[in-house]
């Protein structure tokens, strides 16, 4: 291997650093349409009138849309596999709204000004309903999100529109009850994490246009390019062949952009009027009508031996999908799965869920997708298990680890743990923070105390049996390569990593490939880029395609030798006769494939795998507590990952770096919330903080690599599950500091002191 | 209006409203390195130089750069490129959303502080969000800049 495990820099990284326009918004046309969106100011209420003749006469508005210019079949945003889990319960523009910033209206003009002026004078009458705002009243309310009889189920999921219901489930292996009845020590607590937006730092943002064939084109901030072309066709009624989407730079996602926010309402203008037309959501909308974490509350029943054994863990969690259901019943799953493959041996589990409709904004894919939500609560549960027997969570995590080799009991990716190293990440997390010198606590004498909590991580690599990677791969008359991918490099390297895969199946040098992507027209179907998918399935997908162009190089290198292809070899360089002299370069083979040919030098593959073999983690935290203001200060974050063969040590370390900044950012600060009239609170960066570089402390990142045999290189994911480990090492180490758990995230000055004083 | 201003060394007229805000001005007349992250001045994604002070072009009317010097990164083409091969080596670039602004606000920091404690740069530089890198990668590359520059300076002192 030359290049896989090498810190190659990223294809595109001179035009990122120098700033070129290679954005959404650099590229739209300078005179497209400016569209926006009038936002609901109700929570739950009915359009009863809405006149828009005013704002028409606004000079310089080109179309103005209300709900009965829409079609009336129901979709869904979430970028998924056909057919969606999500269920259709979205119309373009709906009559009914459902949360604070729902669209009421489409405006499109020829200036900014000129829009925001008609938004101002549409005249709208709402019949303000009754809403459902806390999750918890949400399940048989008799006030209903979606009454509507189109309402629709692809796939049943124990949804219940009628109930409030997006979905619900309960599965279990063995008498949970009655082994932790049997149990000598047990545990019971609810956990809470909140709505977190993505904040990537591009909003949401599409244009689009009609080509020479009267063909919809949307080029699109989208982490799922393919999805978005079947749901526009869907959500427009005409069909996903009329519709070609383009992914030009993205400009971060994070999950965000697995939900098509905003590309419907360019493309229905466009649509109408036939010229180019673009939306560039705001921060505020970005804020208050996009995709963010579903807010979850987890409640973790735990049992362990006298010995110190898991012997059984029991997990209800409740969801939050707010006002519309995309990724609500996925999302959900994760809860559980995730950490239910922590810990091996134990002998019973259940996990069942509600995923419920509010008149909130709805929830959708964020880094981690559940998992994190379920993994503070049971990497909490354990330590307060471990304290209850007065053992060292981090001894009490030694003894239970899943290990390589054995049996996975609650998670749904693998029957057996094929690759896996979670024993070395911990002892070594443990080493870098000086766990056995810290723990738990030391006090500094001046009103501050510093503390070490851990926490264990997983997630999957890729959705087993149903994510799909492809890649094509073609020699040019230059014998240069073109690498064409439908997945979606949103900043992470995707197009590098895999180009360093192809460039050693093909041996060939790294700037021998050229990365290309996407186009749905012409790209590989892909199922984009999420659920921790490309580099396993993905690569995979590359290996074969380069392994299959390989022969193809050899077949027609052979039949110019006039050999056959089992009498020669490649190297790379040069078609050789395995047994005599005869040879032909690379550069002739590929002139050859121009002239007077008949052997394809193209060729495709596409991969998908049975089983999610999922990359592990152990992170271990100091923080520094301040016992007079109660506030928390990261001071040494240590993570190890076992994400397998790291394709790209450097890029496999800033995703690590960066996912463990948002996971502190969700543990200490970001709290969507809304008042009493549902309305958001934090509906800009001034009131919604995200961390800067002042507070995350110190960032160590190792690797303990295993080696997954069924990926061509060895490797698992890495992208999302870098954010799991925060929020139950900070709450952890903030107990082990001053004593006080934190259930319910984030870890504010205000609660920590509170429980502080609570003490005493 | 009219205004006239220096923009990357070049001497421009132009036409602009009075509520016209310099971010967009910029990006209309082709530097669309300068971008905007948020209305609320809190994510420096639209960090240029005036006069060679970093200022948010998204916090600042058009006609305010009238006479003065404007620069954004497709004026420093250059000085990104030897700079940004730090950044690209630690792979802390990612989606380069954030980089025109970090980059710019990098600059101006290199012109008022010559050797730059981590401390100081992270106090510096703590107005320029990133959501992907986690900020370790630019502060490495950052310090790995000033380390070259010092040799450089070094080794033309040496001779």
């Amino acid at each position: 291997m030359k290049y896989v495990n090498q810190p190659m820099q990223k294809k595109d990284a001179k035009a990122l650093v120098t700033g070129q326009p290679v954005y959404t918004d650099d590229l739209a046309p300078k005179d497209c349409l400016i569209v926006k969106v009038l936002r609901s100011p109700h929570a739950h209420a009915l359009i009863e009138e809405i006149n828009t003749d005013a704002a028409m006469k606004v000079p310089g508005i080109v179309c103005v849309l209300t709900y009965k210019d829409v079609p009336q079949e129901r979709f869904t945003f979430a970028g998924q596999t056909y057919p969606e889990l999500s269920p259709y319960d979205r119309l373009i523009l709906d009559r009914r709204l459902r949360f604070v910033g729902d669209a009421v209206a489409i405006v499109a003009g020829e200036t900014e000004k000129a829009v925001d002026k008609a938004l101002k004078i549409i005249k709208v009458k709402y019949q303000v309903l009754e809403a459902v705002l806390d999750f918890h009243q949400a399940k048989d309310n008799t006030v209903v999100i979606h009454p509507e009889d189109n309402w629709l189920a692809q796939v049943p999921v124990g949804g219940d529109n009628k109930r409030n219901l997006c979905a619900s489930r309960s599965e279990s292996k063995g008498d949970v009850d009655q082994v932790l009845k049997e149990c000598r020590y047990t545990v019971e607590r609810t956990y809470h994490t909140k709505a977190n937006q993505q904040a990537m730092m591009e909003t949401f943002r599409a244009y689009t246009y009609l080509d020479h064939f009267g063909r919809l084109n949307v080029v699109a901030s989208t982490q799922v390019p393919f999805h978005v072309r079947r749901i526009l066709g869907r959500a427009l009624g005409i069909g996903a062949s009329n519709v070609r989407v383009i992914k030009p730079r993205i400009g971060g996602g994070f999950g965000a952009k697995q939900t098509s926010v905003a590309e419907v309402y360019p493309a229905i203008v466009t649509l109408k009027t036939k010229r180019p037309a673009k939306m560039v959501f705001s921060r505020y909308e970005s804020q208050i009508c996009s995709s963010p974490r579903h807010e979850m509350e987890v409640t973790v029943r735990l049992g362990a031996d006298e010995e110190g054994h898991l012997k059984a863990i029991d997990i209800y969690t409740l969801s939050n999908t707010g006002a519309f259901g995309e990724h609500g019943p996925t999302t959900v799953g994760l809860s559980g799965h995730k950490p239910l493959g922590l810990y091996r041996d134990y002998e019973a589990y259940r996990f069942s869920y509600d995923v419920v409709y509010t008149n909130r904004m709805s929830a959708g894919a964020y880094r981690g997708y559940g998992a994190t939500q379920g993994i503070f609560a049971v990497e909490s549960a354990i330590d307060e298990l471990a304290e209850l027997m007065h053992m060292d969570p981090v001894k009490f995590r030694e003894m239970n680890l899943t290990k390589e080799g054995g049996k996975f009991i609650g998670y749904d990716g693998s029957t057996w743990v094929t690759s896996c190293t979670l024993d070395q990440c911990l002892e070594r997390a443990k080493e870098m923070i000086g766990w056995d010198e810290k723990y738990p606590a030391r006090d500094l004498g001046n009103g501050k105390v510093r503390g070490v909590g851990a926490a264990l991580a997983m997630q999957g690599s890729a959705i087993a049996g149903v994510d799909v990677g492809g890649a094509s791969v073609k020699l040019g008359e230059d014998a240069s390569y073109t690498l064409s991918l439908g997945a979606t490099d949103m900043g992470t390297g995707c197009d590098t990593i895999l180009s360093q895969m192809a460039a050693d199946v093909l041996e060939t040098d790294f700037d021998n490939i050229i990365a290309w992507g996407v186009d749905t027209d012409v790209s590989p179907y892909d199922s984009g880029s999420y659920a921790s998918a490309t580099t396993y399935v993905t690569g995979m997908a590359v290996a074969r395609a380069c392994q299959d162009l390989r022969e193809k190089i050899k077949e027609l290198g052979a039949s110019m030798l006039e050999l056959s292809p089992e009498e020669v070899e490649f190297d790379g360089r040069e078609v050789y006769q395995l047994d005599g002299e005869k040879k032909v370069s690379l550069e002739a083979i590929a002139v050859k494939g121009t002239c007077g040919n008949n052997t394809s030098l193209q060729a495709s593959a596409t991969a998908s795998s049975k089983i999610s073999p999922p990359p592990f983690m152990a992170a271990a935290v100091e923080v520094e507590v301040d016992k007079e203001t109660g506030s928390v200060e990261i001071i040494d974050y240590a993570a190890v990952v076992d994400c397998g063969t790291p394709i790209n040590p450097n890029l496999a370390r800033v995703q690590t770096e960066g996912g463990l900044a948002q996971g502190i950012g969700m543990a200490l600060y970001e709290d969507i919330q809304y008042n009493a009239k549902g309305q958001m609170r934090n509906n800009s960066f001034m009131q919604y903080k995200i961390p800067t570089r002042q507070d995350v402390g110190k960032i160590r990142v190792e690797f303990a690599p295993s080696y997954e045999e069924s990926h061509p290189f060895g490797a698992k994911s890495i992208g999302e599950i870098v954010i799991n480990t925060p929020c139950p090492a900070i709450a952890n180490a903030v107990y082990n500091a001053v004593g006080v758990r934190i259930r319910e995230m984030p870890i504010t000055p205000e609660k920590v002191l509170m429980g502080i004083m609570g003490d005493h | 209006m009219e205004i006239k201003f220096w923009l990357n060394g070049k001497k421009i007229q132009a036409e602009t409203e009075p509520d016209t805000l310099l971010l967009d001005f910029l990006r209309e007349h082709g530097c669309c390195s300068v971008k905007r992250g948020c209305e609320t001045a809190n994510s420096g994604l639209c960090t240029v130089l005036m006069e060679d002070r970093p200022v948010l072009s998204c916090s600042m009317l058009a006609a305010r750069a009238d006479g003065k010097k404007i620069v954004t990164l497709e004026g420093m083409q250059k000085e990104a490129e030897e700079f940004g091969e730090f950044l690209a080596n630690e792979g802390a670039e990612q989606c380069g959303f954030c980089n025109p602004g970090f980059i710019m606000n990098v600059f101006a920091m290199l012109k008022e502080l010559s050797d730059p404690t981590e401390e100081e740069i992270n106090e510096y530089l703590a107005g320029n969000l990133c959501r992907c890198s986690g900020f370790m990668g630019q502060t490495r590359s950052i310090l790995k800049f000033l380390e070259y520059k010092k040799a450089e300076k070094e080794e033309a002192k040496g001779q």
